[in-house]
């Protein structure tokens, strides 16, 4: 059985080849290739996980060992696959989730010409994705790790001849690049702290190691973490990435590829475990993020770019879970699932609307949509409720457990982590209610555009509502179905390991707190944008407001510090390299042309003047041969 | 007595040299093919170089030697270990894509007399650095390797000053201005680092009587050549110059820019991809070998210079205005990346240094000759003269990307494997330098992108309308390129089967071993 | 007679002819004075010669006198053309080698 696992990644891999290489002739079918390559590798990994729950629990780790990669003395780096609970989940996701969106897809991309290639991106990415989550060892992950953030790379500057996407696309690749330093060092302190690192020796040696080296690597880990998944501070690609097609907003930048972050901190979760302090800053991250990416959401306009404001603030949520040790490995794993389906789900709504919108993304200018979609407002007002933690849905479930689990940690960390995440929960209730609002309810805001085509409302075709419905499915039920027994705690406990902690308040206060917050947030926007019209033009709002728009002043930042002060680093050096370095040479060049300059005086071409010269010279060296005889 | 196999290695494209060079004026095409069968034959025959090898045999295999100029002990010694058979792989590899990349950059002018022949000129004189520096890659003998060293400039100079960009030629006196000043400038700055090496090599005959790389250096392990700490350290830096000059290393780099960014793609490959090649594996195998205490005296100061070349190469591409020269100035960066491995003197980063030798060469050609069917096509080398080409020409684009993506080390393509062993030896001798050396990753990211990003996307730029994809005899250079970085990205075994037996030796030249992992130690 | 004297002899001829070379334009009387000089210096081989009771300076004055004789066909060859480029004996007005 273990011999299908490379069988996962090799499907898309083969067909983002055969697609990228294909050339033009496959224009017309390409689109059904990438599909039919996706659900391929799905229904592998269905097959493997089937086989997986015939098993017992601690039977379940497969391991295939294809070749040895980087053989150097004393460095061993296989490429070698490991599938246990936790890469099946994200086997699963990936596989289906990517299957959905390439669904989607062909109705979504049915008019660019350039369809073809972005099923073949799409491809590389589940291939880099699934890379990532099946590698056995940090080397091998660390290529799925580079190569998910190509394919992101490839997928948000997909509409290239647009400025704004390939800027968006490289800033991207170059925040990612930053966290894959950490990732990197991270890999070098465990080469030489364990001397190895792959996964299971790794775990095993961190009881010989020193605290102060855990701490390290755990940081380094962090900060890889940080830049894949859009945490604070290396949050300030996710907005712009936006700009790439719905669907891969949806799969790369809700769904899966930002969670990896959360992926490497609970897999190496023995490395954190005996690192107390990395675990205290991953906790700090991600509170921070998930009030920022709240508070982000909060007054974006762009209906994308508020949901990627939430997708930061949920992956916040998830961070910190993971941060709480034992505690919360398995809930931020499950909230990270049941947020795979409400956030793709309500991406793919969010892509419909635009798709039926003459791809407007401003939110004021929708309004009233409910009538003219009727089927993407239920998917994608179901996404809502999960999402906001409605009693019943997914988001309930996963959610709840987090901010349990916060309170948990105990002491004042306990209390101040449980009530970040109880506020957390209400500013979401609040933004989502703001887009819902905005978006499906009061009256229709839209005008013709500049060309005087007025937007026709319509709802999208069934190849892009069929996964919207499935989404929807999922975020209603996924949460349900996990909690009811506590299945997938049972499901991912031999990987993680789970511990309960002691909550200081009980599950059923920590339940009806959430409900009250739920109640104030949403309450809170219908009081701003369902009583009364909301105008079309922004009004200017207040500090915070504005600040929010500009992402909080990061990217201001980020423009003053890094990109001006790096635009005059390089051109000042530019400056030295020519003047100084080169300098010296040109000067020394220089000078011998001109001490050779005056030298040429001396040849004046008279033969006479050569001859006094020489026998000048004749005369001079006799006198010194006699002079030296003399002596 | 065997056939001489490594003689014939680098016999073969010298006669192929002679061969093309007097092929008649009107026979053009003919010396073009000529040119490519005698390199492709190269290639043949270093491929059995390859195979023939024994990666668990003697240090050096496939031995020739000759008596020379017997008065001075100089003898015609030649022989490979795993690095020179990398590297010699490497150059074989190389030239066919080479010359195939500039099959009409040397077509004469309609303007000139019938009687000119610069084409058979261009093709003669590739041939010939080829032989030479084949020939470097195998000698053993300290004074053999020196006259290659030197001999190679000739036929570069002539590359480099006689044979412009298609674009400029015969149009623009400013530009043949430069292209003169170029040459000159790559003449007297590696003369001068020959010159101190000559007295370097003078110098270690004295001392040690000989010029033969196998004698000295057993002499010096048994212990019967005792040198002076003062004199091993000054005869290693004479022949260290040299090779950072070659190398370059930061501050000796400003010739490289110049003679880049003037000279035609293809020879400008041979520069950086080749040529350059001789001077970090002259520092693996003379400066390590030959003076191994010197060398751990001069490390530090060395891996600093280094790190400047590193992060300074790479600052100063992203702040370059020419494709080309921003191509030189990774190219910078890249090699004090390598300078870095050599030096941190353990054997995943000599291993990994030997690796970035032969996939900075893959990854550089392609990047670059790829660059260069993109600046014939516009006839500009200036960034902002180009934009939006991946709509008009994908593949162009496509394969750009993708020797962009491999000068970055995306992992997946050959140059990742070989920066990611040369951080780990940095990192564990020297943790300090091997995270500084890290950045580097994210600079690489910088320039690439932008690059790409102001060339190949955005609004289509003005006479980049109607720019045709890549030609048949453009792909057949770039996608075997791409294809073998794929395979060594993904598969070095190979490789690193062969390198690492003579990182070992050298290891032990040097008396260094790796530090030992703390969990290791602790126990 | 002392052989010395012809050292004496050698040595105002070489100094006659070092002026003339020196002194006179006409490239001519220049090329006669380098004659008179190579004779000068003839004259003393042979007085060594003399002196040391050995051929040696004979011989050499031999091959001196050979390369004289090549050095006049060469010398009258190059002044003829350069006469008839010039118009002009005149050694100063060929001072083309200046750059």
């Amino acid at each position: 059985m273990e011999n299908l696992i490379a069988l996962l990644v090799a499907a898309p891999l083969l067909g983002a080849a055969v697609l990228l290489c294909g050339g033009r002739r496959l224009d017309r079918a390409g689109h059904w290739i990438g599909t039919l390559f996706a659900a391929a590798s799905f229904v592998v990994g269905v097959v493997l996980f089937v086989d997986m729950l015939g098993r017992g629990a601690d039977d379940r780790t497969l391991h295939q060992k294809l070749f040895s990669w980087i053989p150097v003395e004393g460095f061993q780096a296989d490429v070698a696959f490991q599938l246990d609970q936790l890469s099946m989940t994200f086997v699963l996701l990936i596989t289906g989730v990517g299957t959905l969106i390439h669904i989607y897809s062909i109705g979504y991309m049915e008019h660019d010409e350039r369809r073809r290639r972005f099923f073949g991106y799409l491809n590389l990415f589940l291939a880099a994705m699934l890379i990532l989550v099946i590698a056995d060892n940090y080397l091998l992950l660390y290529v799925g790790w580079e190569g998910v953030g190509l394919a992101s790379y490839l997928l948000i500057g997909f509409w290239q001849h647009k400025p704004s996407a390939a800027t968006a696309a490289k800033k991207a690749f170059l925040v990612n690049r930053v966290g894959d330093m950490g990732l990197s060092i991270a890999i070098m302190l465990m080469f030489t702290t364990f001397g190895t690192f792959a996964f299971g020796p790794a775990f095993e040696a961190t009881g010989d190691t020193s605290e102060g080296k855990l701490t390290a690597i755990g940081l380094m880990l962090l900060l890889a973490a940080c830049g894949k998944s859009a945490q604070v501070p290396l949050q300030s690609w996710l907005g712009d990435a936006m700009e790439g097609p719905t669907p891969v907003s949806a799969l790369i930048h809700a769904a899966t590829m930002v969670t990896a972050g959360v992926y490497l901190i609970v897999r190496s979760g023995a490395i954190f475990n005996a690192a107390p302090d990395a675990q205290l800053v991953v906790v700090i991250v991600g509170a921070v993020t998930l009030l920022f990416g709240a508070i982000v959401g909060c007054a974006k306009d762009d209906i994308k770019k508020a949901l990627a404001g939430s997708t930061m603030s949920q992956i916040g949520y998830m961070i910190l879970a993971a941060g709480l040790g034992p505690i919360g490995y398995v809930f931020a794993i499950m909230h990270l699932v049941t947020h795979g389906f409400f956030k793709a789900g309500l991406f793919l709504g969010a892509g419909s609307v635009m798709h039926g919108m003459n791809d407007e993304v401003d939110m004021r200018k929708y309004g009233g949509l409910r009538k003219f979609m009727p089927v993407t407002f239920v998917t994608f007002g179901l996404g809502y409720l999960a999402i906001i933690g409605f009693p019943g849905l997914s988001g309930f479930f996963s959610k709840d457990m987090i901010i349990e689990a916060a309170f948990a940690k105990g002491g004042t960390e306990g209390w101040i982590l449980g009530c970040v995440t109880l506020l957390g929960a209400a500013i979401t209730a609040f933004y989502m209610t703001r887009v819902m609002l905005l978006t499906f309810f009061g009256e229709k805001r839209w005008q013709p555009d500049a060309e005087g085509h007025e937007p026709h409302p319509h709802e999208s075709p069934k190849s892009m509502t069929i996964p919207m419905i499935v989404l929807a499915f999922g975020s209603v039920f996924a949460g349900g179905f996990f909690s009811i027994g506590d299945r997938f705690m049972h499901w991912l406990e031999p990987v993680t390991g789970h511990d309960h902690g002691h909550a200081p308040v009980s599950a059923t206060t920590v339940t009806a707190a959430t409900m009250v917050v739920l109640v104030i947030g949403v309450a809170i926007a219908w009081t701003m944008y369902g009583r009364k019209p909301v105008p079309v033009v922004a009004p200017r709002g207040s500090l915070l407001t504005r600040a929010a728009r500009r992402d909080l002043l990061q990217d201001d930042f980020n423009h003053v510090v890094l990109v001006r002060g790096g635009e005059h680093l390089t051109r000042s050096l530019v400056y030295v390299d020519h003047t100084l370095v080169d300098g010296v040479v040109n000067g020394t060049a220089a000078s011998m042309g001109g001490l050779s300059g005056r030298l040429r005086k001396l040849q004046n071409g008279y033969a006479r003047s050569y001859a006094v010269s020489m026998f000048g010279g004749a005369a001079v060296l006799i006198a010194a041969t006699l002079l030296m005889r003399a002596v | 007595m065997s056939f001489p196999l490594l003689t014939a290695t680098a016999a073969l494209p010298a006669i192929g040299a002679i061969v093309t060079a007097a092929v008649p004026a009107a026979q053009r095409t003919a010396a073009k093919w000529l040119a490519l069968f005698f390199s492709l034959g190269t290639l043949v025959l270093a491929g059995i170089v390859f195979v023939r090898f024994e990666p668990g045999g003697d240090r050096y295999q496939l031995t020739e030697s000759h008596a020379w100029i017997a008065d001075f002990g100089v003898r015609y010694e030649l022989g490979v270990d795993g690095i020179g058979v990398a590297l010699l792989a490497l150059t074989a590899l190389l030239i066919p894509f080479v010359i195939l990349a500039g099959w009409h950059d040397a077509d004469p002018l309609e303007t000139k007399s019938s009687r000119w022949r610069p084409t058979q000129g261009f093709f003669a004189l590739i041939l010939m650095v080829e032989a030479m520096v084949i020939l470097s890659f195998e000698a053993t003998d300290v004074f053999l390797f020196y006259i290659l060293f030197e001999a190679m400039l000739i036929p570069m100079y002539f590359l480099i000053g006689g044979f412009g960009d298609r674009a400029h030629a015969g149009t623009d006196e400013n530009a043949a201005a430069q292209r003169s000043y170029a040459a000159v400038k790559f003449l007297l700055y590696n003369l001068a680092g020959g010159l101190i090496m000559l007295a370097a090599v003078i110098g270690l005959y004295v001392v040690a009587g000989s010029f033969s790389l196998s004698e000295i250096a057993e002499a010096r392990a048994n212990g019967s050549l005792e040198m002076a700490s003062s004199t091993e350290r000054w005869l290693f830096l004479g022949f260290f110059f040299a090779f950072a000059v070659k190398a370059p290393l930061w501050p000796l780099h400003t010739w490289l820019p110049n003679a880049m960014g003037e000279a035609t793609t293809p020879v400008a490959v041979l520069i950086t991809a080749v040529v350059d090649k001789v001077g970090t594996f002259a520092m693996l195998r003379f400066c390590l070998q030959l003076f191994p205490e010197a060398s751990k005296w001069a490390t530090p100061v060395i891996l600093v210079l280094a790190l400047i070349s590193i992060i300074y190469g790479a600052l100063l591409a992203v702040g370059q205005r020419d494709i080309k020269r921003l191509i030189a100035y990774a190219s910078i960066s890249h090699f004090g990346f390598i300078v870095l491995g050599i030096f941190a003197m353990t054997s995943q980063g000599q291993s990994g240094a030997t690796l970035y030798m032969v996939n900075h060469g893959l990854s550089t050609a392609a990047l670059m000759l790829v660059a260069g069917f993109l600046i014939t096509r516009r006839g500009s080398r200036l960034i902002a003269d180009y934009g939006g080409v991946q709509k008009v020409a994908p593949v162009l684009a496509g394969t750009f990307l993708i020797g962009g993506l491999a000068t970055l080390s995306l992992p997946g393509l050959a140059p990742f494997v070989s920066e990611f062993l040369v951080l780990v030896g940095a990192f564990s001798a020297y943790p300090v330098v091997g995270v500084i050396a890290t950045l580097g990753i994210v600079l690489a990211a910088l320039y690439v992108l932008v690059l790409y990003q102001r060339t190949m996307t955005g609004p289509v730029g003005e006479k980049i309308g109607g720019m045709p994809d890549l030609r048949v005899r453009e792909l057949a250079v770039a996608l075997p390129l791409i294809a073998v970085l794929i395979f060594l990205g993904v598969f070095p075994k190979p490789l690193t089967e062969v390198v690492n037996p003579a990182v070992q030796h050298t290891m032990q030249d040097v008396q260094k071993k790796d530090p030992q992992p703390e969990v290791e130690a602790a126990k | 007679m002392n052989p010395v004297n012809y050292l004496y002899l050698a040595a105002l001829l070489f100094t006659i002819g070092a002026s003339g070379v020196l002194i006179r334009r006409n490239a001519i009387v220049v090329f006669m004075c380098i004659e008179l000089m190579l004779n000068a210096c003839n004259l003393t081989l042979v007085a060594f010669s003399r002196m040391h009771g050995n051929l040696d300076g004979q011989i050499i004055a031999f091959f001196t006198m050979v390369v004289a004789a090549a050095e006049v066909v060469v010398g009258l060859a190059i002044i003829v053309s350069l006469f008839r480029s010039r118009h002009s004996a005149s050694v100063d007005d060929a001072s083309l080698m200046k750059l």
